[in-house]
């Protein structure tokens, strides 16, 4: 019988044992070696029945297929738009993949749709390695960013910000009346009726960036929203 | 005359009075800093990033690009003179070849990934205290690791084996200085660079000194680590 070296949601810190025994499973952040479980990043971690996982807290963002993220437009080419999305590598917006209208780059600027520094939502449609990343906007709600502000979190904390079944995401938007649009890359679309909003919404979400691992955080945040909105 | 007994009083496996810190710098993707008696080494990560000049790109996995550097105001001046230097650029090299066996960098395909070592304060045991301060700031920057790695500079003088040098004792007559990193849970040996003359009994006995020192060393990482993320 497998014996835990940890409990859960404890931090452990790379090369940490967090159980002995083959009747473990070693999942996200952690490998097995011999008959050891090991912790390859900072993270919590997350027992699930056999399954060992690890909730990071720190990192870069790495693209995955299927990811929502927000980008900018760093560069524009004859067959499409290049977009920082905080990875490494930028990604590739291609001319087909841009919008539903048939685009054609001899007849039309490509600046019309997106310029220089223009703010878009986008999905990861395919990605090789590292330097390939293909980005697509074909799909509801994936726009041209306009107005609000932009703010950026820690990317492993994305989930917290969203909360279970969007909850935390829609209570901020509630209590603030203002448009949110969460990217896996950890940028965070901010737009509301005033700028004083705005701000509430802003310091919610650093909020909850700093104290992600506090338990109760919904009520950590909803306490600070109906303070700060009086 | 034998030695009996060191100049600032300490036993003779004792290390000098240390201090951690993990995320001292705001802007980078992780930092951490480590002193040692008088020595204070800043670790800096960024990345994992754009590498250029692309010819130094690897296709298979994540380069790592350490960089060791005594700033101008450190140190006495005497010995070593701060900036870049032929030294520099080794200890750049041991440092990358003492943290690369503890990385996992086959999900980094292409990139970089920046350490940047600035000693602000030197006594002895740069490259240790360099290299002790980088593993917290990779680990802090959630680059993906197998274990960690610590490091310590221990010698013989006399007859004695003693670990983490003085400046007096490792310019002292005949002194030995060994520096040495450890993978601490594999407790492999990822540095090891010596001074002076050393019998093979001498160097198994300082390196099971250092090994020793550097689990102290690697208890005051994790604390250092855990602290940061800690629930506020």
């Amino acid at each position: 019988m497998g014996e835990l070296k940890v409990q859960d949601k404890e931090i452990v810190i790379p090369g940490e044992v967090l159980a002995v025994g083959m009747d473990f499973l070693p999942a996200n952040g952690t490998f097995r070696e011999e008959d050891k479980i090991i912790a390859s990043e900072m993270g919590l971690v997350n027992v699930n029945g056999r399954l060992i996982k690890l909730i990071p807290l720190t990192g870069r963002y790495v693209p995955k297929k299927g990811d929502t993220v927000i980008g900018k437009v760093v560069d524009i080419g004859l067959n499409g738009w290049r977009v920082d999305i905080r990875w490494a590598y930028e990604a590739n917006l291609g001319l087909k993949e841009a919008s539903s209208d048939f685009i054609d780059s001899r007849r039309t600027s490509l600046t019309d749709y997106y310029d220089y520094g223009d703010v878009i939502m986008a999905y990861v449609v395919f990605t090789t390695g590292s330097k390939i990343i293909d980005l697509s906007m074909r799909g509801p709600g994936l726009r041209k960013l306009i107005g609000g502000r932009i703010i950026e979190i820690t990317p492993s904390k994305v989930p917290r910000v969203i909360g279970k079944q969007g909850s935390m995401i829609t209570m901020i938007k509630e209590k603030t009346d203002c448009k949110i649009l969460v990217g896996q890359n950890g940028r965070v679309w901010i737009s509301g009726a005033e700028p004083k909003k705005e701000i509430i919404a802003t310091k919610a979400i650093r909020k909850i960036d700093e104290e992600s691992t506090a338990d109760g955080l919904t009520d950590v945040i909803k306490e600070f929203l109906e303070k700060e909105c009086k | 005359m034998a030695f009996a007994k060191r100049s600032d009083g300490r036993k003779f496996d004792e290390l000098r009075e240390m201090e951690a810190k993990v995320g001292v710098v705001k802007r980078a993707d992780g930092s951490a800093m480590f002193r040692i008696g008088k020595t204070i080494a800043y670790a800096v990560v960024y990345g994992p990033r754009q590498m250029y000049p692309a010819f130094l790109q690897d296709p298979e996995k994540g380069v790592l690009r350490c960089n060791y550097n005594m700033m101008a105001f450190s140190g006495s001046g005497e010995r070593v003179r701060p900036g870049p230097s032929r030294r520099s650029r080794e200890i750049s090299l041991v440092t990358e070849k003492a943290l690369m066996p503890a990385l996992d960098l086959s999900n980094y395909k292409n990139t970089v990934i920046d350490v940047f070592v600035e000693l602000i304060q030197t006594d002895s045991g740069t490259r240790c205290a360099g290299i002790t301060a980088a593993a917290m700031a990779l680990a802090d920057a959630g680059i993906p690791m197998k274990d960690m790695v610590a490091s310590i500079a221990v010698g013989k003088l006399g007859d004695k084996i003693l670990a983490d040098l003085t400046k007096e004792e490792e310019d002292y007559e005949n002194a030995v200085d060994i520096a040495t990193a450890f993978l601490i849970r594999e407790g492999k040996v990822t540095l090891l660079q010596m001074d002076g003359e050393l019998k093979k009994e001498d160097l198994i006995e300082a390196l099971k000194v250092a090994k020793k020192a550097c689990e102290q060393i690697n208890k005051l990482q994790v604390k250092a680590l855990k602290e940061k993320y800690k629930t506020k």
